[in-house]
C-alpha cells in the first residue's frame, strides 16, 4: 500500500508491524492488514466503551475473532476515598465511602458502620429499630443495584427493551429512599450507631404498595428474558468460571453462587439481625452468565420478602430509638427533610441556641471534633450485591480514622475477566464482564 | 514526618483548642495469651500440629474485638499461608486480599499487610499480619496460594510501597504508571488546595485545625 494513512499508522518494531488505529477509514486498515500474513490483533476496548459497564479498559489480544489474551486496565476513577477519609473525622468516613459503590451506597455506609461499631465495641448497642431499618434500605438498595445490573448487562448485549423496563423499577426505590432519607444516591444514611433519621410518616404504606409493583413488574424483565432464543444463546456456556477458580481468585456473590455454593454471609454470619428473617439463598450450578442473569433476577424477589417482614417489625417497633443511646458517640440531632433538602431538624436548633448552652457545647464538641475510637483494628462485612464488601478499619485512638481500607467484590472479581473470556469470542468478553457487574466507583474507589 | 504542620503549629502545649496540629500515634495492642476463646484455641492448635515450627513463624497472637490476628514473621509468610489453605482441620480457602498500613513510629516494622482469611468449610475468619521495614520492604507474594491476591498486591505496592517478592506482575494498578511516590503513606501528603467561600478561604483538609 502506497498511500498513508494518518488514522491507522503503521510502524516497524521489533515484534513486527504494527499498526495504530486511532479512528477514520477502516476499509483502508483493512486492506493494508489483509497483506500480512499474521492476524495478530491487539484491540484496547475501552475505557470510553459503551459496553465496558464503565471506565474499564480491556486490552485483548485477537486471533481472528477468538480472543487469546485479555489484561483489564482499572484506575480511571482512582479519587483516594480511603486517603481522604484519614483525615476527616469517623462519622464524616460514612459521607466518603458511600460514594465508592455508587449502585450500593446503603451497603457501603452498612459494612464502615459495622467495622466501627466493632471498633467501638457497642455492637450490641445498636437498637433493634435501627438495624431494622439497615435491612429494609439495604434490601431495596440490593433490588435497586440488581435491577442496574439486569437492564445494563442485557443493554450491553444487545437487548434494549429490558434496561427500560428495569431502570423504570429502580426508579420506584430510589423514589422511597428520597422518601426516608431525602437523597436518591449517595444518602450518608447508615451512621455510625444507628441511621441519620427514623422513617417519617407513611414510609411503610409507600414501601409496601411499591413492594406490590415491582413484584407484578419484574414479571415483565423476567418474560423478556428467560427463554427468549436470543439471549440464552448470548449467555448460556458463556463466562464459565468454576467453584475451585472462584475460591481461588476470592470471587463471592453471584458469581459464586452461580457454581452451586450456597454462600452468602447474610446466612453464615448474620448481621444487622438477618437471622430473622425467612428467605432463601438462590444458587444455580451453570457456573456461566445465564446461570448469574437468573440468580440476580430471583434475589429480587427474596429481597422483596425480606422487605416485607422488615415493614412487619417496623411497625410493631414504632417510636423506639434509631440511635445508640450513649450521648457521647450519637449524632447530637435526628435530621429532618426540610424545604431546603437534608439538615438539623428545627427543634434542636431551637434547643441549642435558645434553651441548653451544654447542649451547644455538645453538639460543637461531638459535630467538628467527633468521637475519639479505642486503638485497635476491626474488619466487617456484608454481602452486597456484587459479593462480600469487607472493612478493614484502624484506629489509633484518635477522632480521625487512621486506616480505611475497603474490601471491595468488583475490584476483586473483575479478575476473573481472563479466566472467564480468554479462548472466547470477542463478542462474549462483553456478556462475561457484565456478569461480574463490577462497578467502576467501587473497583477504583 | 507523623506529625503534620498545618496552619497552627503549636505543640506540646496541652491545649484542647485544636490548635496543636495533628498528632499521630501508633496504636500498641498488646499479645493475648492462651485460651483464646471461640474457635481460635482450636485453629492456633490444628496450625501447631500441621505446621512443627509454627512457634518460629509467629510473633505474637492477639485476641482483639472478638478476631484474631497472628503476627507471622515475613520468611515464614509462604508457608503459614499453604498450611492454612491445604491443611483439612483449617481450610482457609479464601483470602480477602491485602490492606496495607504504614505505621512510621514502629521502628523498622514500619510497614504492615494484614491479609483476612475465610474458611467457608468451617465459617471461620483470621487475619495474618506482616510487617517490613521501609527500608527493605520486601513481604513474600501470595498469589500462588490464592490467586486473587494478585491485584490487591498490586494496589498494596500502588499505595504503600510493599514489593511482594514472586508477584508475576507488579505494577501499579490504580495510579498512573509513572506516578511518583505512593499515596497511601503517611509521609505522603493530602494535598488539596484552600477553598474561596464567600470571600473567607477554607484551607485544604490536611491544613485544618485538627484535635
Amino acid at each position: 500500500m502506497t498511500t498513508r494513512d494518518s488514522y491507522a499508522s503503521a510502524t516497524d518494531t521489533t515484534e513486527g508491524r504494527v499498526y495504530s488505529v486511532t479512528g477514520g477509514d477502516w476499509d483502508a486498515l483493512v486492506t493494508e492488514i489483509g497483506q500480512t500474513k499474521e492476524e495478530r490483533v491487539v484491540v484496547n476496548m475501552g475505557p470510553q466503551h459503551p459496553s465496558t459497564h464503565g471506565v474499564l479498559r480491556l486490552v485483548l489480544e485477537l486471533e481472528g475473532e477468538t480472543i487469546t489474551e485479555v489484561r483489564t486496565g482499572i484506575g480511571y476513577l482512582h479519587t483516594g476515598i480511603e486517603k481522604n477519609a484519614e483525615y476527616r473525622n469517623w462519622t464524616q468516613g460514612v459521607t466518603f465511602v458511600t460514594r465508592m459503590d455508587y449502585l450500593a451506597p446503603i451497603f457501603n455506609e452498612t459494612a464502615y458502620c459495622l467495622s466501627l461499631e466493632k471498633l467501638l465495641g457497642i455492637t450490641n448497642d445498636i437498637p433493634e429499630r435501627a438495624s431494622q431499618i439497615r435491612v429494609l434500605m439495604m434490601e431495596l438498595n440490593r433490588i435497586s443495584s440488581h435491577m442496574v445490573a439486569l437492564g445494563t448487562g442485557a443493554l450491553e448485549l444487545g437487548a434494549l427493551s429490558p434496561m427500560i423496563f428495569a431502570f423504570r423499577e429502580r426508579e420506584k426505590v430510589l423514589d422511597v429512599f428520597e422518601m426516608i432519607s431525602g437523597l436518591r444516591m449517595n444518602m450518608a444514611y447508615v451512621r455510625p450507631g444507628g441511621v441519620a433519621q427514623d422513617l417519617p410518616k407513611g414510609a411503610i404504606a409507600k414501601i409496601r404498595e411499591t413492594v406490590k409493583e415491582l413484584r407484578h413488574n419484574f414479571k415483565d424483565t423476567e418474560k423478556l428474558l428467560v427463554g427468549n432464543t436470543i439471549w440464552m444463546m448470548r449467555t448460556q456456556g458463556i463466562g464459565y468460571l468454576d467453584l475451585a477458580g472462584c475460591t481461588t481468585l476470592g470471587i463471592t456473590g453471584p458469581v459464586l453462587r452461580s457454581t452451586g455454593m450456597p454462600w452468602d454471609l447474610r446466612k453464615t454470619e448474620p448481621y444487622c439481625g438477618y437471622e430473622n428473617y425467612d428467605f432463601d439463598v438462590i444458587t444455580t450450578d451453570t457456573c456461566d452468565v445465564y446461570g448469574r442473569f437468573l440468580i440476580r433476577l430471583q434475589e429480587l424477589e427474596q429481597s422483596l420478602r425480606i422487605i416485607e417482614q422488615a415493614c412487619d417489625k417496623l411497625e410493631k417497633s414504632e417510636g423506639q430509638p434509631v440511635m445508640v443511646a450513649d450521648k457521647k458517640i450519637a449524632w447530637p440531632s435526628q435530621l429532618s427533610v426540610g424545604s431546603d433538602g437534608l439538615g438539623n431538624s428545627l427543634e434542636h436548633i431551637r434547643e441549642i441556641m435558645g434553651t441548653s448552652m451544654e447542649s451547644l457545647i455538645h453538639h460543637f464538641k461531638l459535630v467538628t471534633e467527633g468521637f475519639r475510637v479505642p486503638a485497635g483494628q476491626a474488619y466487617a462485612a456484608v454481602e452486597s450485591p456484587r459479593g462480600e464488601t469487607g472493612v478493614h478499619l484502624v484506629s489509633d485512638g484518635g477522632t480521625r480514622p487512621y486506616r480505611v481500607h475497603f474490601r471491595e467484590p468488583s475490584f476483586n472479581n473483575l479478575q476473573a475477566t481472563s479466566a472467564m473470556a480468554e479462548g472466547g469470542m470477542i463478542a462474549d468478553i462483553i456478556g462475561a464482564v457484565a456478569s461480574i457487574d463490577p462497578v467502576m466507583g467501587g473497583v477504583d474507589r | 514526618m507523623s506529625e503534620l504542620q498545618g496552619m497552627f503549629g503549636a505543640s506540646g502545649s496541652g491545649d484542647t483548642s485544636g490548635f496543636g496540629g495533628l498528632v499521630r500515634s501508633t496504636p500498641n495492642v498488646g499479645s493475648s495469651q492462651r485460651p483464646y476463646g471461640s474457635y481460635f484455641d482450636e485453629v492456633a492448635d490444628e496450625l501447631e500440629r500441621a505446621y512443627p515450627e509454627f512457634s518460629d513463624a509467629i510473633e505474637k497472637a492477639v485476641v482483639d474485638r472478638g478476631e484474631l490476628t497472628l503476627h507471622i514473621k515475613r520468611e515464614k509468610l509462604f508457608e503459614t499461608a499453604m498450611k492454612l489453605r491445604d491443611t483439612q482441620s483449617l481450610r482457609f480457602e479464601i483470602c480477602l486480599g491485602v490492606s496495607g498500613v504504614h505505621y512510621p513510629e514502629d521502628k523498622n516494622r514500619e510497614l504492615h499487610a494484614v491479609y483476612p482469611l475465610l474458611s467457608m468449610t468451617h465459617n471461620r475468619r483470621i487475619r495474618l499480619e506482616v510487617s517490613a521495614p521501609d527500608s527493605d520492604p520486601h513481604i513474600p507474594s501470595l498469589v500462588e496460594v490464592w490467586a486473587g491476591n494478585n491485584w490487591h498486591e498490586r494496589e498494596t505496592w500502588d499505595m504503600f510501597g510493599i514489593i511482594f517478592d514472586g508477584h508475576p506482575g507488579l505494577t501499579r494498578i490504580l495510579m498512573p504508571d509513572d506516578w511518583p511516590g505512593h499515596p497511601q503513606r503517611k509521609d505522603y501528603p493530602l494535598g488539596g488546595i484552600p477553598v474561596e467561600y464567600k470571600g473567607a478561604t477554607v484551607p485544604a483538609p490536611s491544613e485544618r485545625r485538627s484535635y
